[in-house]
């Protein structure tokens, strides 16, 4: 059962603090690290609470000012958004314990903190919205946010990389909202509830599914929209690569989601679904094949993205499965970010060492003099593939489990070829640092941050054991129809 | 809808300024009018959203009108933060066309 609460609960203060901290930092950007470290210490636990309360009483839903919908905007907090959220405060936490050794403490780069507390408000907000207009509001704000925070650094690279993702965005974002007036012509609706109840077959109906689905495809970066997804990440710098890459990109993959669990449940046939599972799995593949030929570190990194977003994609497939046959897909998504996040991390401490420097030829010689970060490398990489001991382990474990008992098994073998081609990136990656050769420890890397770095990968092991609790909370979903 | 055919050239003409948009803002390099295009294809869906407020035959719709404000409070910000990018741009690439194709990395 759905409870039903109003007045300020863990929703609301879930987006009010961050809010709150992006306003401050903006304002006050010489305090900027110390509000920022302040707010996502809150936050975090805010979503550790949010979480509990979905674990203990079930999905909630919020009326804000005890406006109920359709008049009122209501927020979901449900066991996917709860889940979602947990994943944005872990990686939120390791990115700003980083962000503090690497955004130097003057100078427009304190930018940085209030765009990242802008960015997390808008993330959490667009777990958090039950209504499908306010979720295109926070789709453009996570957008925005993100373009800033691309073209941070300010070279030609990035402000260039930032203008082409802003116009990927901004016509993912309207190919949405024409979806939801198409939605509201037929509906007279936004909110997610009382639309998955009307559901429909429409011809509208279609063309919305179609304009919403393409435009948050190209924003989730699945190939053969990912263009621009390998020079926005590739140029950002170090912390905001792993925030775009960890979880901006989940942002439309959780909407997608969302609404074929929901609104267009009754267009959810097997062909369309398989197509979203085969262009997932197209994108393992060429995703894959471009890391496998990058000769430099993060557009390395960057297209391992486009090929791990693919999995994600699985989830569209399971759907028919059976009840719970998309949970595996989202655990992957703690997983991916976890392990992304890190991968990240660590290609910005190498790349300084460097000397900015980030060819895989010259990065190898510096991997050998930092133990602590390689170390770190090692554990991420082997998370992405999905090696023992690690939560990417467990994530394509239940996915295989789920590929197999679903009775498609075909796609099971996509996920084992997809790990395989994943193992030989990440070994081209680490291999050389295993050869002997000459090592150097290159110029100065905060010990912060290679500490961090180890912890993220740490974390990396360590979710590995909350496979079970992340599933309990993920099921806590209402949804009808094929999904359960 | 068949009740509300006054609403029809507002549906036709917002879904023609959609996708007149979207094939300026696809295919032509010149970031200015990238940013038009897509305030162009904003326009359309806001059209689109307006027609929808003449849905059954009794007093337009107010959400539709609320849900078009906000829409141009967002496509405003979204439009100065693409300006104000094409203007870092511009000195740059000498113009504001966009380089073809990804850069190479």
């Amino acid at each position: 059962m759905e409870g039903m609460s109003d007045g300020l609960t863990w929703a609301a203060w879930l987006l009010i603090v961050p809010l709150a901290g992006a306003l401050l930092a903006g304002v006050w950007p010489r305090a900027g690290r110390w509000i920022a470290l302040a707010t996502s210490v809150l936050v975090a636990l805010l979503a550790l609470g949010a979480a509990a309360q979905v674990w203990t009483q079930g999905p909630q839903v919020v009326s804000l000012g005890g406006w109920v919908p359709p008049l009122g905007i209501g927020l979901r907090l449900d066991g996917l958004a709860a889940f979602m959220l947990l994943v944005a405060a872990l990686v939120g936490l390791f990115v700003g314990g980083y962000s503090l050794g690497y955004i130097p403490r003057d100078g427009h780069g304190e930018r940085f903190w209030a765009l990242w507390l802008w960015l997390w408000a808008a993330l959490n907000a667009l777990f958090l919205s039950g209504d499908v207009f306010n979720l295109y509001v926070t789709l453009e704000l996570v957008v925005l946010a993100s373009t800033a925070l691309v073209a941070l650094s300010g070279g030609a690279a990035a402000l260039l990389a930032a203008m082409r993702y802003l116009m990927v965005g901004l016509l993912g974002s309207m190919a949405y909202l024409m979806g939801v007036a198409l939605l509201y012509t037929q509906h007279g609706v936004l909110d997610l509830g009382l639309l998955a109840q009307r559901g429909g077959e429409g011809t509208a109906m279609m063309l919305a599914a179609t304009l919403m689905s393409v435009g948050l495809m190209a924003k989730a970066a699945l190939f053969p929209l990912h263009v621009w997804l390998p020079p926005a990440h590739g140029s950002a710098p170090a912390p905001a690569s792993a925030l775009l890459s960890a979880l901006v990109v989940k942002g439309a993959f959780y909407i997608l989601l969302r609404l074929w669990l929901t609104v267009f449940q009754d267009l959810a046939h097997p062909g369309v679904m398989q197509l979203l599972g085969g262009m997932g799995m197209l994108a393992v593949f060429w995703g894959g094949f471009m890391s496998l030929s990058a000769d430099r570190l993060k557009p390395l990194v960057a297209y391992s993205t486009v090929a791990q977003v693919g999995y994600l994609f699985l989830a569209f497939p399971f759907l028919l499965a059976g009840p719970g046959g998309w949970h595996a897909a989202v655990f992957l998504v703690a997983a991916h970010a976890t392990a992304k996040a890190c991968l990240f991390m660590a290609a910005g401490n190498l790349q300084e060492a460097n000397g900015g420097d980030d060819r895989l030829a010259s990065v190898a010689e510096v991997m050998r003099a930092r133990p602590l970060t390689s170390f770190a490398l090692g554990i991420a990489g082997a998370s992405l593939v999905g090696l023992p001991f690690t939560v990417g382990f467990v994530a394509k474990w239940i996915l295989l489990q789920t590929a197999i008992t679903s009775g498609a098994a075909f796609w099971a073998v996509g996920v084992v070829a997809g790990g395989l081609l994943t193992g030989a990136y990440v070994f081209r990656l680490l291999g050389p640092a295993f050869r002997p050769g000459p090592g150097r420890s290159g110029r100065p890397v905060p010990v912060l941050r290679e500490g961090v770095t180890l912890a993220l990968a740490l974390v990396c092991v360590l979710l590995g054991f909350a496979g079970s609790a992340g599933l309990r909370l993920i099921a806590a979903t209402p949804v009808a129809g094929p999904g359960g | 809808m068949a009740e509300s055919l006054h609403a029809w050239p507002f549906f036709g003409s917002g879904v023609l300024l959609f996708v007149l948009g979207l094939h300026a803002l696809v295919t032509r390099p010149h970031l200015l009018i990238k940013v038009l295009a897509f305030n162009v294809m904003g326009s359309g869906t806001f059209m689109v959203l307006l027609s929808a407020a003449a849905r059954g035959s009794g007093e337009p719709d107010p959400v539709p009108q609320a849900l078009v404000i906000t829409g141009i409070v967002v496509a405003v910000s979204a439009t100065a933060v693409a300006l104000a990018l094409m203007l870092r741009l511009y000195p740059i690439l000498g113009g504001a066309g966009l380089p073809p194709g990804p850069p190479e990395d």
